[in-house]
């Protein structure tokens, strides 16, 4: 069982507030996920030939101006914002230079999202600590997708946590099971894709990634997962503009759709929107099985 | 949750306002009582399961697992309600005014079913007995493996299950019809826009020509 929120305002004035709406909805679902609790936010969008990145650290005291000096040898523009065991980096360098050389020179951070707006943020222990050890409530955006995790598959760590990146600007939580992860992640390897864990849910986050290199629009990539995941599941995928919602031709895992002239949101459950201000006029529904939702600027 | 719970069990019969569900799970749960439960929004996981004599009111939608395995009563739901409403349920009636998703009375062993809109898919797999009506459509493998159940469509099926066929639409059958949905309070619906849909008995025995059904 896992809890999955999302919140895509419509109006500017809200997004100020995303961070601690966000945070109201993730509480509500805690039951459903105690183990970790995670979000990708997307905000503070950078100019053209500029990149960011989220890292995040193995240890809780991260020496964050040792690497910001390292990094300023390879651009010296390169600026490092240190919030608690994550680190937001701005550089002009490629996403793919970055990625490489975080991997050579910097192995003890993971790199939790890449892309112009997209932050992820996420770290084991009750959606409530991670929220307060993050200061999510403090943090802006345009739209943004959390997930707090029940682990049934894999281990409880900070890495098989979610949103999962899905590459640039893209993330992705689920809540179910996917049975034939394993195949897929030797098949998405070969092609060349990534993996950081052996979480299920990483591989559908690489699944896209690997069909968005091949050409996919976000809802041919979707389209074509609805074939090749077998499993449970019900994601919601943020992009730079928006984001979608798929659950599998089954329909186990819940999921509740709700609009208002303000905010479009998603959650596992009601009681995660009813938080949300207008929530009780909202136009509410259950997104149909095998069928992909979405909604961008 | 559990004090508003108890003070239901606690009644014996009255009539209760439940204020901002906010989507709250297992409201009015296990009552047992002619109380009447008007609840004015929406309602999370489980609400009005196992109810048996009392009347419960959602004003608004329902999350999954609504009136699961009622006994006697009534549940009636203003919106849509989530999947598997009026699952394994006894007796009693369960009305929904919107939609009801994926396995809509699965299961059931009695209850009266009747939905304004549209069911989705695996809705009355194995049903055993009681009645299910749809004033819309109705999703794929309908009535999957299902046993004496009867039920009554009056949109489009998507597909029928196994062992689930169409059936004549007898006089006695239009009168049960009738009934339901006056007594679910869509008596202006017109019974002869339905069809009715049971079991063909092939797979009560075992049919070695039938072992793919199974």
């Amino acid at each position: 069982m896992c809890g999955i929120v999302s919140l895509f305002p419509k109006q500017p004035e809200l997004e100020p507030r995303v961070g601690a709406l966000l945070a109201d909805m993730l509480c509500q679902m805690t039951e459903r996920g105690p183990d970790s609790a995670g979000f990708a936010l997307y905000r503070d969008a950078v100019p053209d030939g500029q990149v960011k990145l989220t890292l995040q650290s193995e240890s809780a005291r991260a020496d964050w101006g040792d690497l910001h000096g390292r990094l300023r040898k390879l651009d010296g523009h390169a600026t490092l914002a240190d919030h608690g065991n994550h680190a937001v980096v701005l550089t002009a360098i490629t996403p793919a230079e970055a990625l490489a050389w975080l991997e050579a020179n910097a192995s003890d951070y993971r790199v939790t999202s890449w892309g112009r707006s997209i932050e992820i943020y996420k770290e084991k222990g009750s959606p409530e600590h991670v929220i307060e050890q993050l200061h999510l409530r403090e943090l802006g955006a345009t739209h943004a997708l959390g997930h707090t995790r029940m682990a049934t598959e894999s281990a409880v760590t900070t890495e098989h946590s979610h949103p999962f990146s899905t590459g640039l600007d893209l993330c992705l939580v689920h809540n179910g099971s996917l049975s034939n992860h394993n195949r897929l992640r030797d098949r998405l390897t070969e092609a060349g894709i990534h993996f950081q864990t052996d979480n299920d849910s990483e591989v559908a986050a690489g699944y896209l990634t690997h069909r968005l290199a091949e050409g996919d629009s976000l809802e041919q990539a979707l389209d074509h997962a609805i074939r090749d995941l077998d499993g449970f599941y019900t994601f919601a995928i943020g992009t730079r503009d928006g984001f979608a919602v798929l659950r599998d031709p089954i329909a186990c895992k819940p999921a509740v759709l709700a609009e208002t002239d303000e905010w479009v949101a998603m959650a596992s459950e009601f009681r995660a929107i009813a938080t949300l201000p207008g929530a009780e006029t909202a136009h509410t529904w259950e997104p149909e099985p095998a069928r992909v939702y979405s909604w961008e600027r | 949750m559990r004090q508003l719970n108890q003070a239901l069990h606690d009644s014996t019969d009255g009539s209760f306002e439940v204020l901002r569900p906010d989507g709250r799970h297992a409201i009015a749960v296990g009552l047992d009582s002619a109380a009447t439960v008007t609840i004015r929004g929406h309602v999370g996981y489980y609400c009005g399961g196992m109810n048996q004599q009392a009347t419960v009111v959602v004003e608004g939608n329902a999350g999954p697992g609504c009136a699961e395995n009622m006994m006697s009563g009534s549940v009636r739901v203003a919106g849509n309600a989530s999947q598997y409403c009026g699952a394994t349920a006894h007796g009693g009636l369960l009305v929904v005014e919107g939609d009801a998703a994926a396995r809509c009375g699965i299961s059931m062993k009695g209850a009266d079913i009747v939905v304004g809109g549209s069911i989705g898919h695996m809705s009355a797999f194995m049903a055993q007995s009681g009645r299910l009506v749809v004033l819309g459509d109705v999703g794929d493998a309908f009535g999957d493996s299902i046993y004496e159940a009867r039920l009554y469509v009056r949109g489009k099926v998507t597909g029928l299950g196994a062992d689930c066929v169409e059936k004549e639409m007898r006089q006695e059958h239009a009168t049960e019809l009738a009934e339901l949905l006056a007594a679910a309070g869509f008596d202006q619906a017109d019974v002869g826009e339905f069809r009715r849909y049971g079991s063909a008995r092939k797979l009560y025995h075992f049919d070695i020509d039938h072992a793919a059904e199974y």
